[in-house]
């Protein structure tokens, strides 16, 4: 628990890149998030905490607007990406989706070879004008997933033979091919070992320097580790959104301490 | 934790080596519903091995022939007077004018041989089929050349004589016949003694025409064969795009509202709508009212579509829904459109279900009989090969199904055996492509 005492963190208080404001999301009759407003800074870290079934893969997938794709699923409210409205009538989801990858929860890799699950993001945005750039960005994602040494000998076997573990680099890698601005990631690391997570942490650390990376985490310390800004949700309400080392030493609302200290989740 | 510390004895106490009356009551239900398990499989097996031995026994005899092998003298003075071997004279020779030819070289090789009958020379060309004297012409029209010649020939024996051979046909049985008499299957008799006629395999079943109701002999499945495939074209060539494409837009792309509702339930319905309405819906539309001709494969091909699109589309949207939705939002995550996660991504995992599908109903179609009796495709039609893919889809033509219900209503017992053979064929046709279906799916499944 020693990583809280990171409070000296610098923390780049860049402008935002994404502002929500009063985000509603009901799915059918059920209220899953009830009036959030949070700013998302360009170049920092924001981890999403609470107990399980609160929304936060829920508000996540709304920055994307993957819950485009749930039919019972409305979202109203703002979100506004570099002061335009993602969910402005004229805003092609295809686009937006280029813009801000995502990892989702349960690895999902294409099954297709390895190589072609990370090649198939820059293939369909033309980001490689030949093959030897195309293998280019392919290493360089594989890198940046932590996978790469695992995985170079074998680019053509599927990505559905993979561990779990694996599976879920492949997909970090898949989403960093694409070189978004923004990042999602729902509990990239719940399916990996201490060292494969070490790994991924230090790759958004990195992605950090350029990017702005959302992560939903159900470790305290992974949060308190990773992020700089930390938004805790519960039961559909942002309960509180503010510095990381705040949150984690010095909590305004009690039940954000009571979730930190473990006394409800 | 006290609770549980607290509650007596334990609940599972007894040794693990010694079984509890619970659960050698539960291993006892469970071995009882192997049993019907196994005495159900017995019981299709059974069934199965009955009709394929019934299919089997009755329709072998339908790829023998009984042949007669005949040196023919092509008597220059019968068949071309004149002798300038002028093609349209030749042609004026009717089929009449050649049974002379064939007396005379029935009671030559009876001479030769030495066989004593009582029969006079008509009687004894009886035991051929009524074909020969056609097979004749059709020999000398190609050839004029051979004119003046004599040639060797394999004649088809008439289908009593063939019913003899085959012992179909017996003495007894032939009391009330008038087309062949006992002292004439005496003469069969010597004949197959000395060689002349044998029993042979006959190609010319699989791959001929039908016949007229005098020749069964004659008479072969492989021209409605022909029929069948043509009309497969065409259900193939418009059944899976549509179908595919009905379905991928109905499943990936159409809002899920009370009209795309309805439509499922419309879609399910048409599938178990009786193939007979679909044919008489084509004779309406097809033929009354398009004009399409009458008896084209290209029009039976139009019904049996109408007949397989809902089966292709439900099999279709089942291997799409059966596709984990979490590929799905990959694709999209990385910023593919709706269309490249559906092309790129959900169909290729769904071709394999789509195939199948499409096989079986492939299949269902080609076994279809009740819509083409309908539509004309039933009766003596199959008796010309297209010459051409238009007039394969066009010309009257007759679909395997069709023909063996044809045989199967006509009275000559020599039809019925014919109608067991072309079963033997059709059903021969089904397994493959059964089979290539599970094929299929098994290669295609085993990718990843
Ligand atoms: N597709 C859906 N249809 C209907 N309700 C949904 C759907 N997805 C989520 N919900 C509901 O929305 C609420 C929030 O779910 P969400 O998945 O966002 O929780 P979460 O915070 O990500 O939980 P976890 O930590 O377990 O992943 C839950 O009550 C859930 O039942
Ligand atoms: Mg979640």
């Amino acid at each position: 628990m020693n990583d809280m005492a990171r409070v000296e963190r610098v923390v780049d208080t860049g402008q935002a890149k994404i502002t929500a404001s009063d985000v509603q999301v009901h799915y059918g009759d059920t209220h899953a998030i009830k009036d959030v407003n949070v700013n998302i800074g360009d170049k920092t870290v924001t981890a999403f905490i609470g107990p399980s079934g609160c929304g936060k893969s829920t508000f996540l997938r709304c920055l994307n607007r993957m819950n485009d794709t749930i039919d019972v699923c409305r979202v109203k409210g703002n979100i506004l990406l570099d002061g335009e409205d993602i969910y402005d009538k004229r805003v092609d989801p295809v686009q937006l989706r280029a813009k801000v990858g995502m990892v989702f929860q349960k690895p999902n890799p294409f099954p297709k070879s390895i190589y072609d699950n990370v090649a198939y993001g820059p293939r369909i945005h033309g980001l490689a004008k030949n093959k030897a750039e195309l293998d280019e960005i392919v290493e360089k994602s594989l890198r940046r997933g932590a996978i790469w040494n695992e995985v170079k000998d074998r680019l053509d076997a599927p990505g559905t033979g993979l561990s779990g573990g694996q599976q879920q680099r492949l997909c970090i890698a898949r989403a960093v091919a694409t070189e978004p601005e923004v990042l999602l990631m729902d509990e990239p690391c719940s399916a990996l070992d201490p060292i494969a997570t070490a790994q991924v942490e230090e790759l958004i650390d990195e992605l950090r320097q350029r990017y702005s990376v959302v992560i939903v985490t159900h470790s305290m310390q992974q949060a308190a580790r990773v992020s700089q800004k930390t938004a805790f949700f519960h039961l559909g309400n942002l309960v509180e959104f503010g510095e990381t080392g705040q949150i984690f030493t010095n909590p305004q609302d009690p039940r954000t301490e009571s979730y930190i200290t473990g006394r409800i989740g | 934790m006290t609770d549980i510390s607290q509650s007596g004895a334990p609940k599972h106490a007894s040794s693990l080596l010694s079984k509890d009356a619970r659960t050698a009551k539960r291993n006892r239900a469970e071995s009882r519903f192997k049993l019907y398990g196994i005495l159900a499989i017995a019981v299709g097996l059974l069934m199965l091995i009955t009709l394929v031995y019934n299919i089997v026994s009755r329709g072998t005899g339908a790829f023998t022939q009984t042949f007669v092998t005949l040196d023919v003298t092509l008597a220059e003075d019968k068949l071309d007077k004149n002798g300038n071997r002028n093609l349209d004279e030749i042609k004026k020779v009717s089929t009449f004018g050649y049974a002379p030819l064939i007396k005379d070289a029935i009671s030559s090789e009876v001479e030769k041989l030495g066989i004593q009958t009582d029969l006079s020379a008509k009687d004894q060309a009886a035991i051929l089929s009524k074909s020969a004297a056609a097979q004749l012409r059709d020999y000398v029209i190609a050839n004029p050349d051979k004119i003046g010649e004599t040639v060797q020939f394999r004649f088809l024996a008439n289908s009593r004589v063939d019913g003899y051979m085959k012992g179909r046909v017996s003495r007894e049985s032939i009391a009330n016949d008038k087309s062949i008499s006992p002292a004439q299957l005496d003469f069969v008799d010597q004949l197959v003694a000395d060689g002349v006629i044998v029993k042979s395999f006959n190609l010319d079943f699989i791959f001929g025409a039908d016949a007229s109701d005098q020749r069964p002999e004659a008479a072969g499945i492989g021209v409605s064969m022909i029929g069948s495939l043509f009309m497969m074209l065409v259900v193939l060539a418009l059944a899976l795009p549509i179908g595919v494409a009905a379905s991928i837009y109905l499943e990936e792309f159409a809002p899920k509202n009370w009209i795309t509702d309805i439509i499922e339930v419309n879609i399910s319905n048409l599938a178990a709508v009786p193939s007979i309405v679909f044919g008489i819906l084509g004779l309406a539309v097809f033929i009354n009212y398009m004009h399409l001709p009458m008896s084209a494969p290209l029009v039976g091909g139009l019904v049996l579509t109408l007949m397989t699109l809902p089966t292709i589309i439900i099999s279709t949207r089942a291997s799409l829904k059966a596709v984990p939705p979490s590929i799905r939002d990959a694709a999209l995550g990385v910023g593919a459109s709706k269309m490249q996660s559906v092309f790129h991504h959900v169909l290729p995992l769904a071709a394999p279900g789509i195939l199948t599908g499409t096989i079986i109903g492939l299949a269902q179609a080609l076994g279809e009989t009740a819509p083409l009796l309908l539509i004309g495709m039933v009766g003596f039609i199959a008796s010309n090969a297209p010459d051409s893919v238009a007039s394969g889809l066009l010309s009257p033509n007759s679909a395997m199904p069709a023909q063996i219900y044809e045989w199967a209503k006509r009275a000559d017992p020599a039809f019925y055996e014919r109608a067991w053979g072309g079963i033997i064929i059709l059903l021969i046709f089904l397994v493959t492509m059964n089979t290539v279906a599970v094929i299929l799916r098994r290669r295609f499944e085993r990718r990843w």
